[in-house]
């Protein structure tokens, strides 16, 4: 704690140190959230807020409001809390001093139903108005519910086998909130939706701005994602990203889980990184455990991470050249090299998506006969060459500069300030790679340089991701000289881990950005709070910024040059 | 000047294409349709095409490929089917979807419990392929299958697998996984050389 000020001596009458055995961080008053806040921003450098997530303690009368904060020279969390009570819950807003809070008060308010008292536009955000209740609160219950916890006694050992989706039949398995008719209803949401646009002040000539619906089908938007942008002519003058079309509760389903359960799940989650995801969860569940893995299995697990990494970034390029028009011709370049790296997951877990490789205190399995051989043609030779060829065929190309250049532009004050992650926020000037600012795992070790670029358009991203990959490459080359041998997960392998009450917050830079797992633990088999620091998602609250006074056929590049996978944004 | 990186483009698409024909042409009637061809086009120095022709030609699953999961019988000398299954249930409890239904068999005479499954079902639509219920297995008797051709007409009807349909021999499991079914059996008959010799030490 002695990197961090000491809150309870700066503010001794509003905070206090939060001293519950396994937990950290400060607990502040309410009421003066804003000011403390401010000061850390303004006084203490933590300009960065990664994080805002509540954990309800049903059947106490308490919630808690959890705020991770960074300062964005590197360093590890400050976490603040603030409790409030179930009913009437409610708590200041910080969106006005972190914008980057917005998406994330809103999804609070949403899943858990924390007020945020001074936000802009909170309203749902994941689901719609026509739903009943907050579904993260523990006694909320789905009408098609079945038991608190997995596992289910009801699956085993007695009883005839029935299908799970006849307790789950169709047109039966919805309830509404009280006095809400499906049949009479009249979308409120989107006429909040468009209120909230901003109005421009009529310069002399009158003009209506004209309000264009993008998806949620819509091959731009890589899968059901909706963009409402105001125009005037073909400027954009406002947009509001509208998401949750593939929501699934995923946070509800990982607390019903117990804690191994949940590693396939997270797979899901962005489902082109699963490598990433996994290490993520592992990471926070070994926190709370207190365990470490084996020397071969932290190389192994940076093996996995980074050949991810080059894959989605180079997977990211592509289908940047498919929003920019050049149809899938570029892409497929990318998915070739995406293939043979796919290849090796497939051999070494099993699956090419859904790798659910990793283990606490290790990994599942070593690396089959021929793999290493494989990896290294790959790393040594063949990647190199092909990202070189990328490079000479897009980087100068005339239509990609033309299109990518100067457009899209987050500065770096604003990247800070809007949360943005990963790519996004090294590419606007921030050098700010969890890897190097708050290393994990065994980075510490490897020689690679945090890749930046400064102009923060769209072209700077797509160059930002190429220099990655070549970084990726680099520790890689240091994996494969260095790889030791020996066990690959420490003790037996168990279906049912104990895992001491207690937080931990485990994260990693994902290709996507920073990926976090907030894990609490109430000593039991399942987790009590399990919550999702969703790159892709959070990045989208910078979108309306780089979007505003561009063209609309340039929103379709802007968000391309994001790359958000949908299983990540809506959880 | 405008216009040169449309061409340069071009010419890369292009030089792809003109591969792909001149290596059908170098390769012949081996390149499609044979393992050596697949092969050929699934390695990294690949040249012209990478595809394959779903379903006249199928790509080899690595031992490690996970689909759904099968129960291993070992076949006794007069055709028994002896499931290794104990029915202890680790199987269904470590199931992150919760899809596996067992209930455990009885002793016709006695009605008492025995080790044994009466009923093993899967829900195969809401299968995960985690392949958890392998790896936590302490028998070997559970294992993920490589048949992922599995389409049904009736998924109604079709898609919860009952024992029966999960049953496979020992002898199928060891052809699609030889590595770990020689390693699990190398472990098997230690622990079985080490039991007697154990009890005989206690006499």
């Amino acid at each position: 704690m002695s990197e961090h000020p000491l809150l309870d001596q700066q503010f001794p009458e509003w905070v206090q140190a939060d001293a519950r055995p396994g937990y950290g961080g400060w607990l502040v008053q309410a009421a003066h959230l804003n000011d403390v806040a401010r000061w850390l921003r303004d006084q203490a450098g933590y300009d960065y807020l990664s994080s805002v997530t509540a954990v309800d303690y049903f059947p106490e009368d308490r919630m808690e409001v959890v705020y991770h904060l960074y300062r964005s020279t590197g360093g590890s969390a400050l976490v603040l809390k603030v409790v409030t009570g179930r009913e009437q819950a409610q708590v200041p807003s910080l969106t006005p001093l972190y914008p980057g809070a917005e998406f994330q008060e809103r999804e609070v308010w949403d899943l858990l139903g924390v007020r945020f008292v001074g936000h802009p536009d909170l309203r749902r955000i994941l689901l719609w108005e026509g739903f009943a209740g907050h579904p993260l609160r523990k006694d909320w219950r789905e009408p098609f519910f079945e038991e608190e916890v997995k596992p289910f006694k009801s699956r085993w050992p007695e009883g005839h086998v029935r299908r799970a989706e006849d307790g789950n039949p169709y047109g039966d398995n919805l309830q509404y909130p009280p006095d809400f008719d499906p049949d009479s209803w009249q979308p409120q949401g989107e006429d909040a939706l468009y209120a909230k646009f901003q109005r421009r002040a009529d310069e002399g000539i009158h003009t209506d701005t004209m309000i264009v619906n993008l998806g949620p089908q819509h091959p731009s938007t890589h899968g059901v994602f909706r963009m409402v942008v105001q125009l005037e002519g073909e400027t954009i003058v406002d947009l509001k990203p509208v998401m949750g079309y593939l929501h699934r509760n995923h946070e509800k389903i990982g607390e019903r889980n117990t804690f191994l359960q949940n590693m396939p799940f997270t797979d899901r989650l962005d489902y082109t990184t699963s490598m990433a995801n996994n290490f993520g969860y592992a990471l926070a569940v070994e926190k709370l455990m207190g365990i470490q893995p084996p020397e071969r299995a932290e190389y192994l697990r940076v093996m996995m991470a980074e050949l991810t990494r080059i894959m989605t970034h180079l997977f990211s390029i592509g289908f940047l050249l498919n929003d920019l028009g050049a149809f899938f011709t570029p892409s497929l370049y990318a998915i070739q090299e995406r293939e043979l790296i796919l290849d090796i997951f497939e051999a070494v877990s099993g699956s090419r998506m859904m790798c659910n490789y990793f283990r606490f205190g290790g990994v599942v399995r070593d690396l089959p006969e021929g793999v290493l051989e494989k990896v290294k043609e790959l790393v040594l030779e063949r990647l190199p060459r092909k990202i070189d060829e990328m490079d000479a065929y897009l980087t100068k190309n005339e239509i990609v500069r033309g299109r990518c250049e100067g457009v899209g532009v987050l500065t770096d004050a604003q990247a800070i300030a809007l949360s943005a992650s990963g790519p996004v926020l090294r590419a606007s000037g921030v050098p700010y790679d969890v890897r190097r600012a708050d290393p994990y795992s065994i980075y510490e070790r490897f020689d690679f340089d945090v890749a930046v670029r400064y102009h923060g358009d769209i072209y700077d991203r797509y160059l930002l991701r190429l220099d990655e990959a070549r970084q990726s490459l680099r520790i890689l080359q240091q994996v494969l000289r260095d790889l030791p041998e020996g066990p690959v997960m420490n003790g037996k392998p168990q279906h049912l881990v104990r895992v001491p009450a207690g937080e931990a917050y485990g994260r990693v830079e994902s290709p996507k950005g920073e990926l976090g797992f907030y894990v609490v633990s109430n000593g039991k088999p399942n987790p009590l709070r399990y919550h999702v620091r969703a790159p892709s998602f959070i990045n989208l609250t910078s979108l309306a910024t780089m979007a505003r006074g561009e063209k609309i056929a340039d929103v379709v590049a802007v968000l391309g040059s994001i790359d958000i996978v949908l299983g990540e944004v809506d959880r | 000047m405008n216009g040169w990186g449309i061409v340069r483009g071009m010419w890369v698409t292009f030089r792809h294409f003109a591969d792909t024909y001149l290596e059908d042409i170098r390769r012949g009637r081996r390149r499609y349709r044979t393992a050596e061809g697949i092969e050929q086009r699934r390695r990294s120095d690949v040249r012209g095409i990478v595809t394959v022709q779903y379903p006249e030609e199928k790509l080899p699953v690595p031992e490690e490929f996970r689909y759904l999961p099968f129960l291993v019988y070992d076949e006794g000398p007069n055709g028994e089917q002896n499931l290794r299954c104990t029915a202890c249930g680790i199987c269904a409890k470590a199931c992150p979807p919760q899809c596996i239904w067992i209930v455990r068999g009885s002793d016709p005479v006695t009605g008492k419990p025995i080790t044994a499954p009466a009923e093993f079902s899967i829900d195969i639509d809401i299968c995960m392929n985690c392949g958890f219920c392998a790896e936590y297995c302490p028998f070997d008797a559970i294992k993920m299958d490589h048949d992922y051709e599995i389409a049904s007409v009736n998924r109604t009807q079709q898609h919860i697998f009952n024992k029966q349909r999960l049953m496979r021999p020992a002898s199928y499991y060891a052809s699609i996984r030889p590595t770990n079914a020689a390693r699990e059996e190398a472990a098997r008959s230690a622990k079985a050389s080490k039991k007697p010799a154990a009890e005989g030490s206690t006499n």
